[in-house]
């Protein structure tokens, strides 16, 4: 029961993380640009979601505002910075988008404060009854339905829609997506907003589970990049697999590392050994796929 | 200004070494320790700069070098092992075994997977200290005692800061040496033709792999020294030392003073460790103000401030 408890959670963090690895891939695949701002986009939409939920007692109004607002400004960013840091090398962009975690970092703590109290919506306190025996937080199970509508919406968009086709075209070889006719900036600026709206969509859902404050987008970060580089840069069905596996290997690590270590070790010591060896499991995890998958899971460039 | 130099530089020299009584002087000592965390950035930052401007090797887990020395000396002293030398060596060896397994592995890769191997590396470093019960754990480690090189009346005992400011300061000195020496030498120039052409390079006859290897464990313990150096200044290490955005930080030095230039890592450290002190005591709200100034360099001085200066 415990191990199926366990599962959920993390299909359901899997389901967050690869919201914010979508938007992550496409720009790092296509542009070949090192964000590493991503993960403030994400801390930016939770602290919008949060304040206007405060103000107006809605938690799906502030999402729905920290979707639409985290989404214009992703657009207003690339067109106004990120997008003249395509061209340059990996150290200019790692720089300059340094630079952007230290303004928006301050910038948010200026205009919210440090953090922002956020709930669940009443509706979804209570536990629910999945089986006999098995009861699950509601509210995780909403992250969860969310978070499989949303993987879906995005398959479609980019499998089955003209905009998912150019975005694919974009990926696999820009020069000659450019050649065909397609502009592939004004698609960019498209495709960055969806990214940053998707971030807004994981911070707000996480908000209640993981609190909204500043720096809460910079562990996120790492770990979305480990899904990208384990799924393939630029593919969104690998920040999906990989997203998933990650998500998995972090919860049950967490929990069946401490259980094994109960086994055979004292208990300050497995207490202590448990959370750091479950951490570290993501990364080995990582290393490994590397090690037998150089261009990861689902290289996007045959 | 070539020929201005060796003048320049040793006027400077006179002026770092003279920086604590100057400091006395005008009763400012408590800008010692900003002083000392410049110089001990600045090791850092060069050590860095080896990998990452020489060897075009972008390397986001430097921070891992750095921490390591730091929590081998914190952990020596707070075992009651004080000899300098013990801890100088003890983090030699820990940061270059560590950084020969690192680079070994990485150095396998190349491009965005090797800047996030490098990374990985650096992460599980993080919370294999941040589970170190014994030593602080999350919370971090203070030490009481200091390294002490040497015994009886020379003794030199890092607790007083100006011994301290003044031991890493030599530190940096033979750094700079070492790397001015390094840029015309045979191993510096094959490893900058690695960078430019790694292919050629291998076809010309140059072991590019050992090469790079060699030039990574350098590096890394170089960084390790730092992290000894910054324990004890600080008399205190966390894991925040090989948190990634310390990784970020260092390699934002390297940058904004200038990659694959000798003086670049000392003006970035300066410039950045700086920056944050003026606009610290101006506002709370510095990084803000330090991210624009950051922004601004990318975006218009493309070669680093030390490109700037060479320019004119």
């Amino acid at each position: 029961m415990l191990v199926l408890e366990q599962a959920l959670n993390g299909l359901q963090f899997g389901l967050m993380l690869f919201l914010l690895a979508a938007g992550l891939t496409l720009v790092f695949g296509v542009m070949d640009m090192i964000n590493l701002a991503h993960g403030s986009l994400y801390m930016v939409g939770a602290f919008v979601a949060a304040w206007i939920a405060g103000r107006t007692g809605s938690f799906a109004l502030g999402v729905a505002g920290g979707v639409v607002l985290t989404g214009l400004f992703g657009v207003v960013l690339e067109a106004g910075l990120l997008r003249t840091l395509y061209a340059r090398d990996h150290l200019s962009q790692v720089l300059a988008t340094f630079a952007l975690i230290l303004i928006l970092n301050d910038g948010v703590k200026f205009v919210f404060g440090t953090d922002l109290p956020l709930s669940a919506p009443a509706a979804f306190e209570g536990p629910v009854e999945l089986l006999p025996g098995l009861s699950y937080p509601s509210y995780r199970l909403l992250i969860l339905g969310v978070g499989i509508v949303l993987a879906v919406l995005l398959w479609l968009l980019v499998q089955k829609t003209r905009l998912g086709a150019l975005v694919r075209a974009g990926a696999s070889n820009r020069t000659m997506a450019t050649a065909m006719g397609v502009d592939i900036p004004k698609l960019f600026t498209i495709v960055f907003g969806i990214g940053a709206a998707l971030c807004a969509v994981a911070g707000a859902f996480l908000g209640p589970l993981l609190a909204v404050q500043v720096g809460m987008g910079e562990n996120i970060l790492i770990l979305a990049f480990v899904v990208i580089v384990i799924g393939g840069i630029g593919s969104i069905r690998g920040a999906l697999v990989g997203a998933i596996l990650v998500g998995c290997v972090d919860t049950l690590g967490r929990t069946a590392l401490q259980h094994a270590f109960r086994a055979f070790l004292p208990p300050q010591w497995a207490s202590a050994a448990g959370p750091a060896v479950a951490s570290i499991a993501v990364y080995v995890f990582m290393a490994v796929v590397l090690a037998f998958r150089p261009q990861g899971l689902f290289p996007a460039r045959g | 200004m070539r020929r201005a130099a060796p003048l320049a530089l040793a006027a400077l020299a006179v002026l770092a070494a003279a920086l604590p009584w100057l400091l006395q002087a005008l009763g400012l000592d408590f800008y010692l320790s900003l002083a000392n965390r410049i110089v001990v950035a600045a090791i850092a930052a060069t050590s860095l700069n080896l990998v990452l401007g020489y060897g075009g090797l972008v390397s986001f887990g430097h921070a891992a070098f750095v921490g390591l020395g730091a929590y081998a000396t914190a952990i020596l002293v707070s075992e009651g092992v004080t000899s300098g030398w013990a801890h100088l060596g003890a983090t030699l060896l820990v940061a270059g075994v560590a950084a020969l397994v690192i680079g070994a592995i990485s150095l396998r890769t190349r491009g965005v997977y090797f800047i996030m191997i490098t990374l990985a590396f650096a992460q599980m470093l993080f919370y294999l200290a941040n589970s170190t019960k014994g030593y602080g754990g999350d919370e971090g480690l203070n030490i009481r005692a200091r390294s002490v090189l040497g015994a009886g009346t020379f003794a030199v005992d890092l607790k007083n800061p100006v011994v301290c400011y003044e031991t890493a300061l030599v530190v940096l000195a033979l750094v700079l040496a070492a790397v001015a020496r390094f840029v015309p030498s045979r191993f510096g120039r094959a490893v900058l033709a690695i960078r430019d052409d790694d292919v050629r390079a291998e076809a010309l006859g140059f072991p590019t792999y050992r090469l790079k290897l060699v030039l990574f464990v350098v590096a890394g313990m170089l960084g390790g020294v730092a992290g000894a150096l910054a324990v004890n200044q600080q008399g205190y290490v966390s894991p925040n030392v090989l948190h990634w955005t310390q990784s970020g930080t260092f390699m934002v030095m390297v940058i904004l003073g200038g990659v694959a230039s000798v003086w670049g890592g000392v003006i970035g450290a300066a410039v950045l460790l700086l920056l944050q002190e003026v606009l610290g005591a101006w506002t709370e709200y510095w990084a803000f103000w330090t991210g624009w100034v950051l922004l601004a360099v990318v975006l218009f001085a493309r070669r680093g401030l030390a490109g700037l200066l060479s320019a004119r």
